[in-house]
């Protein structure tokens, strides 16, 4: 009897082992996917900034940075909403101190805002890897060509992130449920 | 619910019986007037290239006379080496029913009486996927609603699927793309359809249908959103006629939390099929064997 169970806990171990084996190749495969990085003609929606804001270099060339978190008095709206993980985080973390037309990444590297999703990347690793194939967010175009891409800010406001909640469109005239 | 399908499953065996002697009457009496040579119009499946070509001119004439703007009515067939599925990230859905409408104008359903293809169902977080907990009427000032999630359905798509078996003058078939779509010249109104159909998924035009003609989407498909007559049943197509073009269906297109996925099943670099291989997917009602190309997927 001990010596069957023991044979059994080992012919599971083994198939969990092949089974892992499996599931790392898939992922490997997957790197090759029909993603932002390899389709050729990339396209990305522009980012949806107010009118007027950009470029910042139109008032920050001469504005001297104060890193302080605090309420503003010109982005108010902004520092008022601001609650993306507000503790840790706040203005320049994402946005270049010195040339605010740019974001920046952890490693000091300057990146334009038509790429503020490796930005996003960064800190949601799962959600870009999602989003780059597809299945986070959203593309539309072909099915079977060229995509466009929504870029994460196009629906996650960077300073106040969780998607904001929506007026419904009127249900259906009363028929009862349906063949459920 | 159970009441519900008992009632469902007797008015089925009522039809049953009634059908066999009926049935000859019935394809007379819901010819609902087309020209006479409509009605003596072969099956789609069967008809030549060119019996295709002079259909599809004759009711674009149609068509661009009755609703006074230019007409297309495509006869595209299924592009080589597609099975078309569908995914829904349940995880994402926040009920705001802008799917409902999309389809409603780019498939010219009929406002009254009023058919709609997507039913979004209010659903309780703690019971799960529950019928019988489902609430369609779900009307608050904003949505997503606090402990509720909303799952979507429309046709299923079934690779078994019932409804096209139980069609007793084969006016709906599955294409080779995996499409089900029913051919309104051939559909005699039986509605044996929708009684085999589990999801109830299928439509039936109990009267003319109704859609202001500014309203109207020109740029139509044979088997898809062509204008419908009163007496006739109706479904999703997967939007034949953009799916077939290259493009997303509207509910796809429209949906603003990217919650509605599509493509190729047989391109394994599809993101149907990263979801298939990489998420928590669910079908409804599997205990049926009905095998649907819609599937439903935890994205989290
Ligand atoms: C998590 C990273 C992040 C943080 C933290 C952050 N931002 Fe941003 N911010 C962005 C991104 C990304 C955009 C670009 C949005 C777009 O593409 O429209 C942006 C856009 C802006 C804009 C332009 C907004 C508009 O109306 O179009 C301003 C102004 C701005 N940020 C100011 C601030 C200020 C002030 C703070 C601190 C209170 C701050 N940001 C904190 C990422 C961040
Ligand atoms: C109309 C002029 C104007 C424009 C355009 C403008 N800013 Fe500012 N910004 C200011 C002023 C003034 C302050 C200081 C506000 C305060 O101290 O209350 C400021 C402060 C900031 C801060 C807080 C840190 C600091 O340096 O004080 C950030 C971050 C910032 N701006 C980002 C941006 C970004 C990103 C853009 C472009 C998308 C932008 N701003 C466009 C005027 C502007
Ligand atoms: C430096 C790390 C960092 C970066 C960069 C970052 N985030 Fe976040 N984000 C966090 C953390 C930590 C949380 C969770 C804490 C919280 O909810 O405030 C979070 C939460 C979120 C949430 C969930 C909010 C909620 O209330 O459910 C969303 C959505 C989000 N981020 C989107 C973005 C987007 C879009 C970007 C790029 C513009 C971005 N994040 C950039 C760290 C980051
Ligand atoms: C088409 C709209 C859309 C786009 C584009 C999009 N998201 Fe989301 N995202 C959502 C919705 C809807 C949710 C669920 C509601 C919420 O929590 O805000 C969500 C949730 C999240 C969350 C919260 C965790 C979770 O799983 O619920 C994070 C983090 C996030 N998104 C990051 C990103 C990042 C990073 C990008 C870009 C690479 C991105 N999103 C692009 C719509 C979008």
């Amino acid at each position: 009897m001990k010596k069957i169970s023991i044979a059994i806990a080992c012919m599971l171990f083994l198939m969990n082992i092949t089974m892992m084996a499996q599931k790392k190749n898939e992922k490997v495969q997957k790197v090759v996917f029909n993603n932002i990085d390899t389709i050729k003609d990339k396209a990305i929606t522009s980012p949806p900034f107010s009118e007027g804001i950009f470029p910042c270099s139109r008032c920050h060339l001469n504005h001297i940075t104060n890193p302080q978190k605090r309420q503003l008095i010109i982005h108010d709206s902004i520092s008022n909403m601001f609650n993306h993980d507000k503790e840790n985080r706040w203005c320049l973390d994402c946005h270049d101190s010195k040339d605010r037309n740019y974001l920046r990444l952890a490693s000091g590297k300057l990146l334009d805002f038509r790429e503020s999703y490796k930005l996003c990347g960064q800190c949601h690793g799962d959600k870009l890897r999602d989003w780059k194939v597809g299945v986070h967010g959203k593309r539309t175009g072909k099915w079977n060509g060229n995509k466009q891409y929504y870029l994460c800010v196009n629906c996650h406001n960077p300073h106040s992130p969780r998607f904001k909640k929506l007026k419904p469109l009127p249900p259906p005239v009363k028929q009862g449920l349906r063949g459920y | 619910m159970q009441q519900e399908n008992n009632a469902k499953k007797s008015r089925r065996d009522f039809i049953k019986k009634l059908s066999i002697v009926t049935a000859g009457t019935l394809a007379l009496a819901s010819c609902n007037s087309p020209g006479f040579d409509e009605f003596l119009q072969g099956n789609f499946k069967t008809l030549s290239k060119k019996e295709i070509d002079k259909i599809i001119k004759n009711l674009e004439k149609k068509y661009s006379t009755k609703y006074g703007k230019e007409f297309k009515v495509s006869a595209k067939p299924a592009i080589d080496g597609t099975l078309f599925g569908y995914a829904l990230d349940l995880s994402r859905c926040i009920g705001c029913r802008r799917c409902v409408y999309a389809c409603v104008g780019e498939n010219n359903q009929s406002r009254d009486p009023q058919i709609h293809w997507i039913e979004v169902l209010q659903m309780n977080k703690e019971k799960g996927i529950d019928f019988s907990e489902a609430n369609a009427q779900y009307n608050p000032d904003l949505v997503p609603e606090e402990g509720h999630f909303y799952l979507p359905t429309s046709c299923q798509q079934c690779r078994h699927p019932q409804c096209t078996t139980v069609c007793p003058t084969k006016a709906t078939w599955q294409e080779p793309d995996g499409i089900v779509v029913v051919d309104y010249n051939w559909c005699i109104g039986c509605r044996y359809c929708m009684a085999a159909c589990p999801y109830g998924a299928r439509h039936f035009n109990w009267a003319e249908p109704n859609i202001p003609d500014e309203e109207i989407n020109p740029e139509t498909h044979y088997l898809g959103n062509r204008p419908r007559i009163k007496g006739v049943v109706e479904k999703c197509t997967f939007c034949i006629q953009r799916s077939r073009e290259g493009k997303y269906p509207a509910c796809v297109e429209i949906c603003p939390v990217g919650a509605r996925k599509f493509g190729n099943l047989l391109d394994p670099e599809s993101e149907i099929r990263y979801i298939l291989e990489n998420k928590r997917v669910l079908i409804l009602k599997s205990e049926l064997n009905t095998q649907p190309k819609f599937y439903y997927f935890f994205g989290v």
